[in-house]
């Protein structure tokens, strides 16, 4: 018997390094697997109230959640192709052409 | 010390299972490699292995052998956590993924524990499998990504974009045996095929026939078998993604790729064919004794082929392994008990047998597909038809019902 | 310790050791790993609590066709080794206390709710399949079209975005 306290605050340990992955890493495709990263916090903290209260509406949002998230990956890996074709690098500090 | 096996025996019943399967399936990798060339040798009008042992029999055997002694050489600049995990990883989820097939429908109680034939009996067995068959394509392209070949990386990128493409039919044409079981769980698909008691007309395969071919289609692009084996190409890519790989490691690719030839054939069974059901209505007790009457002239005519053979180890293995048949088929007869105990199984592994056979008859006719047409095959024509029979299942159950 | 808790303590364990070698990997390569590392561990927690449907899901989509794109691009264009530059002024001076805060804003916010939240269920209650598609096909269908329309956005966007200009 796992009390849900414990799965929320793993899921916050999760989003935070999930924030701080994005954060410290230079690598584009890595700042998308922190964005996945937090997405799955996310789900971990949905699937807990869920099982809590009783209600399965909070794995039904883990369902939607997945589905968006396979979404972003599409379009986003098409960007980050595009992007490494045009500039030669994949290094976000490369991609500063909108910079002031 | 009977105390402590009832105490445990919800642990220790699982392990010696895991074993005997892990064993056997081994065993039955190695065999089906021989069963594979001689089966092409005589498509090709050769004779296939035929040195080592009578008819070849031992020669899974002196493969093993090489494997095992032969050098390992690494080459340089590999990336060498990935190359190490990459045959690992694949051998572990293609074994893993037979966990969850039950291989027939008796329950028993070892030490007062109730077990069943099969590992693990879960609800959601069928998506279990799927998660499994999901992972697999790491191994295959880390594998081409590490040996940092240009070959094996290439390989490895065809065989990362055919697994993705081709897996979303395999999912999508078995939905239609979902909508008709109304369950994940594979032993209850099974059960559900028995209900009429009519034999081979309850089976899955008549209402689902689009579902199973593009079903097997998309199972051997999955498994990366001719026609589908362009991550492999040998007049490509040398080898694709396992160019670098050498002896034991090369070998764990090897097994994989049996094994999960295996799964794939249990998979249809149950699935399509009924798994363990005798193909016959169940009032006609008499084809009970099938086992038997194909076992003792099968054994007889090993007997026969023994007496007669050419090498002397031969004259005596063969006669012995005759004797042997002939022993299971009259015991068979003699014990109905034993007799109606492996009827299940018995039926299950025949129909398995077709579907292993079936593969290695395709290897033997078919030319492989251009990646282009792969592609366009798989997105352009299984994926709609599956779609659609998923539409037209839902739609004939709504309007005639399940049955 | 009851064999539930133990292993959470040991998916825990493994789902954040995989998010922290996310962080410490320089190749991207074993970046994508570690995440999977951390999927897998999840799918497993969601059995954990009887939620068997998603953790399917969660190793099928996300496991074996998201994290399959994300090393399909890293082996495509041969992502090497990440370049370690300057961090941006924003970075340096907002990111870690922002991080700090976000994560610390969330644990206060369990902290506190732990009154609230009812006593959890007993564990090996399963959400069956059925009552968890009957849902999302009654209750929850609006939201079900709207996604398949985004996933159709989705594929007409990659396709655009992957078409080379003439």
């Amino acid at each position: 018997m796992v009390p849900t306290n414990y799965y929320l605050i793993l899921s916050a340990i999760l989003f935070g390094l999930g924030i701080v992955a994005f954060v410290f890493k230079r690598n584009i495709i890595t700042l998308f697997m922190a964005i996945e990263l937090m997405l799955n916090a996310v789900n971990l903290a949905f699937v807990a109230f869920s099982q809590s209260l009783g209600k399965p509406d909070g794995e039904v949002f883990v369902l939607f959640v997945i589905v968006v998230a396979a979404a972003e990956a599409a379009v986003g890996l098409g960007i980050v192709i595009l992007t490494a074709r045009n500039r030669h690098s994949l290094n976000v500090e490369r991609v500063d052409l909108l910079k002031l | 010390m009977n105390e402590f096996l009832t105490h445990y025996a919800f642990l220790i019943v699982p392990i010696i299972k895991i074993a005997i399967l892990v064993l056997l399936v081994l065993t039955v990798d190695a065999y089906l490699t021989w069963l594979e060339r001689k089966v092409i040798a005589h498509i090709q009008s050769r004779w296939g292995p035929y040195r080592v042992g009578p008819h070849g029999l031992l020669q899974p055997l002196a493969d093993g052998v090489k494997f095992i002694f032969k050098e390992d050489p690494m080459p340089a600049g590999v990336d060498k956590i990935a190359y190490f995990l990459a045959p690992f990883l694949t051998l572990m989820l293609a074994l893993t993924s037979l966990a969850v097939i039950p291989f027939g429908p008796q329950r028993f109680t070892i030490w007062g524990y109730e077990t069943h034939l099969g590992i693990a009996d879960v609800n959601i067995s069928l998506l279990v499998l799927f998660a499994i068959t999901a992972l697999a394509v790491y191994g295959v392209a880390l594998a081409g990504w590490a040996s940092n070949n240009k070959y094996s990386l290439l390989g490895g990128l065809r065989s990362s974009a055919q697994m993705i493409s081709y897996e979303l039919t395999l999912t999508l044409s078995v939905v239609g045996v979902l909508l008709l079981a109304g369950d994940f769980s594979l032993r209850s698909i099974v059960e559900q095929q028995a209900q009429s008691g009519k034999g081979l007309v309850s089976w899955n395969i008549f209402p689902q026939i689009i579902g199973f071919l593009c079903f097997f289609t998309a199972a051997i692009a999955e498994t990366n078998r001719v026609p589908f084996d362009l991550p492999e190409a040998e007049s490509e890519l040398v080898a694709g993604f396992h160019t670098e790989y050498a002896s034991m490691k090369f070998a764990m690719f090897f097994i994989a790729e049996y094994t999960s030839m295996i799964t794939v054939s249990c998979l249809c069974t149950i699935l399509f064919f009924g798994g363990w059901l005798s193909p016959f209505p169940v009032s006609w007790t008499f084809t009970q004794f099938l086992p038997s009457v194909l076992l003792i002239p099968f054994g007889l005519w090993v007997l026969y082929d023994g007496i007669r053979y050419e090498t002397i180890f031969g004259r005596l293995l063969l006669p012995g392994v005759g004797t042997a048949l002939l022993a299971l088929g009259g015991a068979l007869l003699a014990y109905p008990a034993i007799n109606g105990y492996i009827q299940g199984p018995f039926w299950f592994f025949a129909k398995v047998f077709v579907f292993l056979f079936v593969y290695i008859w395709m290897r033997g006719t078919l030319p492989r597909f251009r990646y282009d047409q792969l592609m366009s095959f798989g997105w352009k024509f299984l994926l709609p038809v599956s779609i659609a029979n998923v539409v037209l299942t839902a739609a004939a159950i709504l309007i005639w019902g399940k049955h | 310790m009851t064999a539930p808790l133990i292993i959470f303590f040991v998916l825990a364990a493994l789902a954040i050791f995989g998010a922290v070698s996310l962080i410490l990997q320089r190749h991207p390569i074993y970046s994508a790993l570690s995440l999977i590392v951390v999927m897998v561990a999840l799918a497993g927690l969601y059995l954990l609590m009887g939620a068997e449907f998603v953790a399917a899901v969660q190793i099928i989509v996300y496991g074996g066709a998201i994290m399959v794109l994300f090393v399909f691009v890293i082996m495509l264009l041969n992502a090497g080794l990440e370049e370690r530059t300057n961090f941006s002024g924003l970075a340096t001076y907002a990111g870690i206390p922002l991080a700090l805060a976000v994560s610390g804003f969330i644990a206060a916010a369990i902290a506190r709710s732990g009154g609230y939240l009812p006593a959890p269920a007993p564990s090996g209650a399963l959400t069956s399949t059925k009552t968890l598609s009957m849902l999302l096909f009654t209750e929850f269908v609006y939201p079900f079209e709207l996604t398949s329309f985004l996933i159709l956005v989705a594929i007409l966007g990659a396709i655009v975005l992957a078409q080379r200009e003439n």
